[in-house]
């Protein structure tokens, strides 16, 4: 490869990365030094204090958001995985009216998180459609007999939302996989002898797992660090980390600021950890098999 | 959080053996299930945008009407600026985001070289790290240039957003792009500029279109950044929406939902026309 070729591509790529290098990387580093209580302008690194950390790791509420916004992250994750491999599995057999359903299967993939988490709330709260229908079905007979699916302890009602936009958005990836390789593989497994479920087992599972792996950190992280939906549908306390970091930045207590700042840089670096060792994780799985 | 669309082509899916009668009410049932699940939360905006009053437990409205629509349509309505404003951003925003993720994704498409990996990883960072703390980090500087409360200062934030999903799209595109035409374009005597209108823009047109209102709907259903950098002066959408859902007016919300979706309609129709063709290419540019 010579110079030429090496200055064009560092020139095709400059605009991308300079808007990355001055918002993303500026910003996380200024996210950093003001969760330190480093004034980016006009403070020093001797100002350098860990005092935010210190009291958030020491806060119940951190903790108890910390380990519900991974349990519903993780949750929503996993059984997103599940849920669209299941799904993939059964779309690409032939039946009358296929295309209707693949085209319906990948209707939620564009849909704002939004606009999900307010129609789901209408399905789910305890004044919702669902909590009407079972009135009329003689099971309820008031709103509150009906469970508390949103702003509920476990976070249902975000994780419903979670899994509604997440399957599809790995389905059509397990499709993509299932159509392009994984069926011959799977015919000589099948003339081999192997049974269904070992051919799903041994052939295509590992065929899937490392396909739809970006696409699974993707929601992951997303799940992890979103404000929007645990916002909509979630507790006010102990909520999930996003919110509880705005709920920290809006206060008015002049701490509030460093300490949501220390919440947030938490998240991004806790992701970022993650991610990296999850990606380790599969290569070595994928490399052994 | 939205992604490439991933369209199946139905046709390389045959399974030569024969599916029985009972297993074939078995899977209409269970495709039926997934139809019906799609829809659901979409059922109740529907109803509630034209109900006049809808009381526990009535099963539907009591009375049709479309109060919510024509208070959200009479003038001086704050739907309008705050559309105007998500319709500005979210364009803006989208343009500019074309303009960088075309030489970025020909660069990864196209090219092999040293730090590829890194260079992708650090273009699609943004995209898998959770941005509060980026925002929240850039605030303060915004504030002191001034951008903070501004519309340029919402849309650079979006941009985080909307360049990783842009590139991995045209990445895809540039992957199976044959840069041979452009030469022979070149050897017969067009400029770059001509070579580029004329024979790479169509080629890379779909991966564009998807890639482009992937990216406007990143940028017009965001609404963190749009609250923390805009400081609540810059009125979009979400922020609207979000405002109706406070107040807890079910008409209003759904109405509003239902003007929010109006992009999404547009790029599944879009998807469902045009890119069943040439899904291939757009596809697989993800899995890679």
């Amino acid at each position: 490869m010579n110079l030429k070729t090496n200055t064009k591509i560092a020139l095709l790529l400059l605009p991308a990365v300079a808007v990355i290098l001055f918002l993303f990387v500026g910003g996380l580093i200024f996210g950093i030094l003001q969760s330190l209580e480093v004034n980016p302008f006009t403070g020093s690194f001797r100002d350098i204090k860990i005092d935010s950390y210190k009291t958030i790791f020491a806060t119940a509420t951190f903790r108890t958001s910390f380990i519900m916004t991974f349990f519903i992250a993780l949750t929503a994750t996993f059984l997103s995985m599940v849920f669209a491999i299941i799904t993939a599995l059964m779309l690409r057999k032939t039946f009358v009216g296929k295309k209707l359903v693949a085209f319906t299967y990948q209707i939620p993939i564009p849909m704002p998180h939004i606009v999900v988490a307010v129609g789901v709330m209408m399905l789910l709260s305890q004044s919702g459609l669902f909590s009407r229908i079972f009135y009329h079905l003689g099971v309820t007979s008031v709103p509150s007999d009906f469970p508390v699916l949103v702003k509920d302890d476990l976070g249902i009602g975000i994780i419903l939302v979670y899994l509604w936009k997440q399957i599809p958005y790995i389905g059509v990836i397990v499709l993509a996989i299932l159509q392009s390789v994984a069926t011959d593989y799977e015919e000589v497994a099948h003339s081999l002898g192997a049974s269904k479920w070992q051919s799903f087992r041994h052939v295509l599972l590992p065929l899937i797992i490392p396909g739809i792996t970006p696409a699974s950190i993707v929601c992951f992280s997303f799940a992890f660090g979103a404000y929007e939906v645990p916002f909509l549908m979630g507790k006010t306390r102990p909520t999930m980390l996003s919110v509880y970091s705005y709920q920290l930045y809006e206060s008015l207590d002049l701490v509030g600021r460093p300490q949501a700042m220390a919440v947030s840089v938490f998240v991004a670096l806790f992701v970022m950890l993650l991610v990296v060792a999850y990606q380790k994780i599969i290569m070595k799985a994928s490399g052994r098999s | 959080m939205s992604k490439t669309v991933k369209n199946i082509d139905t046709s390389i899916i045959l399974i030569p053996n024969k599916v029985d009668n009972r297993n074939k009410t078995m899977i209409s049932i269970i495709m039926l299930g997934v139809v019906v699940l799609v829809i659901l939360p979409l059922i109740p905006m529907i109803m509630w945008a034209f109900s006049e009053r809808w009381l526990f437990p009535t099963l539907v409205p009591e009375n049709l009407s479309l109060r919510p629509w024509r208070s959200a349509f009479r003038a001086g309505s704050n739907v309008f600026p705050a559309f105007k404003n998500s319709l500005f951003i979210a364009t803006v925003v989208t343009f500019v985001s074309i303009c960088i993720g075309i030489p970025a994704g020909r660069a990864l498409g196209m090219y092999k070289f040293r730090f590829k990996t890194l260079a992708q990883f650090f273009i699609l960072a943004p995209s898998i790290i959770p941005g509060l703390a980026v925002t929240m980090g850039m605030h303060i500087v915004f504030i002191k240039i001034g951008l903070s409360n501004s519309v340029i200062g919402v849309m650079l934030v979006h941009l985080l957003k909307t360049i990783p999903y842009m590139t991995i799209a045209l990445t895809g595109v540039f992957a199976n792009y044959n840069p041979e035409f452009e030469e022979q374009a070149r050897i017969l005597g067009a400029n770059k500029t001509k070579t580029f209108f004329l024979i790479t823009l169509p080629a890379i047109a779909p991966g564009i279109i998807t890639g482009g209102l992937f990216a406007f709907i990143i940028s017009w259903g965001e609404y963190i950044m749009t609250v923390l950098i805009g400081g609540g002066r810059v009125i979009t959408m979400p922020l609207l929406l979000f405002s109706f859902v406070g107040s807890g007016d079910n008409g209003m919300t759904s109405t509003l939902g239902i003007i929010f979706l109006l992009p999404t309609i547009i790029l599944l129709i879009f998807s469902a026309k045009f890119l069943s063709q040439n899904a291939a290419g757009s596809a697989n540019s993800y899995s890679k």
